[in-house]
């Protein structure tokens, strides 16, 4: 009897759970209506579950309602009518502003993200696409050409289009396509030229996500391209000694006036390759001399700072050689492997330092370096001088120890001639 | 001069008492008489280690901040240091091959049998502490390679059942490897390990010079049947002049390995860094290590790897009792024990091999 108590009690438990279970489901299900027809309509009405879920805003709690407005609690066209507000499609031309009501808004970006800037419209307003825009430019980017709509992830998410590993294949959706960039008159060859350059490989390649892409030179709301007088501050803010010494150099003053974009000048702007010692030559390479003239003074100075290089870099490589053989000998010589980077550290400090086109400060750290690495190839030379010396004793020791091993024999066949048992 | 100082010593000392023995020892002559030499040599390159281990005492710092920058000092900036430890390091490996030598030698020559087991059980106990030795001096220059080599020799350790995690904690001075654990293996190499060494010496030595030379049977029933063929040398000064010979040629080899392949030094070992790929043990251990990493994980409910340092430890712990085996069983036992260590040596060479050769 009381076991048959216990299950009636049981079974009014279970179907008081699944009551509340189909409540709490059809609650939830009434909350966004807005998927169960737009998940099964055509691109682009179609706006998945898998999508909307993985959105950031659908993340922060926002829906479908937070920007097209209407009621996602109602079933049917009652959701979409004007008097629950339902704005629909959004206009292109409204994009840029209804973006702007959240995310210029200090207040209401502080309850989801308090770290997020909150100037993106109106620096938009100050970019060359903001400008258009604001003509009437419709062709132009907007928020959700490089941020994408529906399934939007944050910056910091690497499949986001605006991750840094991602910004120069969304920039070059437009910018490198010939046909719609035909009515702007602007190079289309960037995205091309960038891919061959070294700040690629150092992003790409390497992965060093510091590495600068479109938008660290040109700004990314406020996207526009760096004057003449600003390349300088742009390079300069990775390349902080290059532009010190660049600041000292008589090229600052001289490209100024005659208009020239500073670093642009010798280093290209997107396809910038590795700098070798041969863009001071003479050679295919060579830049200097794309201004200068043979045999002027500049020229002569020119040729002692790359003469200074050279000579710097193959004093290391001569040391580093004599090292290499001293070592394979199991010659003990990691103090000079150690010494060696900071020849090398002087040798890249020189070549900052051409920034500067002074051939008294560029000598400062070539004398430098090839002090150390004087140092380290006498190091070398020392240990091999060591190698030869043990080798030597080493002979010298097997004599004694064969001498000994001989008279000892001899000895032994004198004691025992004739005589082994005992 | 000399006879001067010997007769001084003959009023004071009764000489004979103590090398009456000596000039009556001798050693059997036949065609396997060179196997004799393997334990002289043993011998000669530990006492190389007791000179070269205190010469190198008097720069070593033990210590975490130290002990690497303390060799690299004796490598480069102290006259002969090199020398002293490139010589120690190839000793310490010599020693152990021709340790592995003599007592393959002495089984394969039946020298174990009766009345000699305690030289036999004495003899197993110096292997394996000249095996602490290597393992305890490896950590000693603090580089890299020795820092993840005993991290791993101890974790390994601390996989046996029971006393396993105890043992760790012990040899470590820790749950980590540290610079207690290089303090504590500098005591172990340096105090410990010399001091039991020397001691079961003596008694090795003891053994040796009581029981005499053992003959093979072979030879041994030859000389049975025909009397007359059995030949013997004196130990004093015959044996011991060839003996000298085997030292001087030892000596040679070391030197030519020190001049040419100085011992390296590596880099310095950084507890913070991840492991470098390919840690290896010393050689000598690498058969083990390769068995225990080709154990599967798991073995019927138990864990492989603990199973694999069971299997060691009773083989180890039957290999010390061998030649009372050869007692118990007669015939069957000895072919038991010739099986048993021709398997072994095939075993530790293959293992050592593709233990080198796998990556």
């Amino acid at each position: 009897m009381a076991t048959w108590r216990n299950s009636g009690f049981l079974r009014a438990f279970f179907l008081a759970l699944v009551v509340c279970a189909s409540a709490s489901t059809l609650s939830a299900q009434a909350e966004n209506t807005c998927l169960l027809c737009h998940g099964s309509l055509d691109p682009p009405l179609q706006v998945t579950e898998q999508q909307f879920s993985s959105d950031i805003y659908s993340q922060k709690g926002l829906t479908c309602a937070s920007c097209h407005g209407g009621d996602p609690t109602k079933a049917d066209m009652e959701a979409m009518s004007k008097a629950a507000g339902f704005r629909g499609k959004i206009l292109r031309t409204q994009i840029p502003e209804l973006c702007g009501r959240c995310h210029s808004d200090g207040a209401f970006m502080r309850k989801y993200n308090p770290s997020l800037r909150t100037d993106q419209l109106s620096q938009y307003k100050t970019s060359v696409h903001g400008k258009l825009f604001a003509k009437g430019d419709t062709k132009v980017a907007v928020c959700i050409d490089c941020h994408g709509v529906h399934g939007l992830r944050p910056a910091s998410d690497t499949r986001s289009k605006v991750h840094p590993l991602n910004v120069a294949q969304t920039c070059s959706r437009c910018h490198a396509d010939a046909s719609y960039m035909k009515e702007y008159a602007f190079p289309t060859d960037q995205f091309a030229q960038y891919n061959t350059s070294v700040h690629h490989d150092a992003l790409v390649v390497r992965g060093d996500l510091s590495a600068p892409t479109c938008t660290t030179c040109h700004g990314n709301h406020g996207a526009a391209p760096p004057g003449v007088d600003s390349v300088q501050n742009v390079c300069s803010k990775c390349h902080v000694f290059q532009d010190q010494m660049y600041e000292k150099s008589t090229h600052k003053a001289a490209f100024q006036s005659a208009g020239l974009p500073g670093c642009v000048v010798c280093h290209g702007n997107h396809g910038i390759s590795h700098p070798t010692d041969a863009k001071l030559g003479t050679g295919p390479q060579a830049v200097c001399m794309r201004c200068h003239k043979t045999g002027d003074v500049c020229d002569q100075a020119r040729a002692e700072m790359l003469g200074g290089l050279t000579q710097l870099g193959e004093a290391i490589n001569n040391a580093h050689n004599v090292l290499g053989v001293a070592e394979s000998s199991g010659m003990e010589v990691s103090q000079a492997r150690l010494d060696e980077d900071q020849a090398r550290d002087a040798l890249t400090k020189a070549r900052v330092t051409i920034h500067s086109f002074r051939k008294d400060l560029v000598d400062q750290d070539i004398q430098e370096g090839l002090k150390i690495t004087a140092k380290n190839l006498q190091a070398g030379k020392n240990a091999l001088a060591e190698r030869d010396y043990r080798r030597r004793g080493l002979g010298l020791a097997l004599i004694f120890i064969f001498l000994a091993v001989a008279g000892l024999f001899l000895y032994i066949r004198r004691m025992e001639h004739g005589v082994t048992d005992a | 001069m000399f006879v001067r100082l010997q007769n001084w010593f003959a009023e004071r000392f009764h000489l004979a008492d103590i090398t009456g023995p000596l000039k009556k020892k001798t050693v059997p002559i036949h065609n396997l008489s060179y196997w004799y030499f393997l334990g002289g040599i043993t011998l000669f390159l530990f006492m190389i280690q007791v000179g070269t281990g205190i010469l190198l005492l008097l720069y070593y710092r033990p210590g975490a901040n130290e002990a690497f920058e303390s060799v690299q000092y004796i490598m480069t900036r102290v006259q002969f240091g090199w020398l002293i430890r490139s010589i120690h390091s190839w000793a310490a490996n010599l020693m152990i091959f021709t340790a592995f030598a003599h007592m393959f030698s002495v089984i394969f020559l039946r020298a174990y049998r009766k009345p000699r087991e305690l030289t036999w059980v004495s003899g197993m106990i110096l292997l394996f502490l000249a095996m602490g030795f290597g393992f305890s001096g490896y950590l000693l220059p603090w580089n890299t390679l020795a820092f993840f080599a005993t991290k791993v020799g101890t974790e390994i350790t601390g996989q046996v059942p029971v006393v396993g995690h105890t043992m760790m904690v012990f040899l470590r001075g820790g749950e980590e490897v540290t610079g207690a654990t290089l303090t504590r293996f500098f005591g172990f190499h340096v105090a410990v390990l010399p001091g039991l060494t020397t001691l079961l010496i003596l008694v090795h030595l003891g053994l040796v010079q009581y029981f005499g030379m053992s003959v093979p049977p072979g030879v041994e029933s030859r000389w049975r049947a025909s009397p007359g063929e059995a030949r013997q040398m004196k130990f004093f000064p015959n044996f011991l002049l060839r003996e000298l010979m085997a030292w001087y040629i030892a000596l040679g080899v070391l030197g030519i390995l020190a001049a040419i392949l100085p011992w390296e030094l590596g880099t310095k070992a950084d507890p913070f860094a991840p492991a470098p790929a390919g840690i290896r043990p010393e050689w000598y251990f690498m058969f083990m290590f390769q068995t225990l990493k080709e154990i599967p994980a798991k073995l019927w409910l138990l864990d492989g790897e603990v199973v694999g340092i069971l299997v060691f430890g009773f083989a180890g712990f039957l290999w010390v009792l061998l030649p009372f085996f050869d007692q118990l069983a007669r015939g069957r036992g000895r072919r038991l024990i010739m099986g048993a260590a021709v398997f072994a040596l095939s075993y530790m060479l293959a293992l050592t091999i593709y233990g080198y050769m796998a990556k």
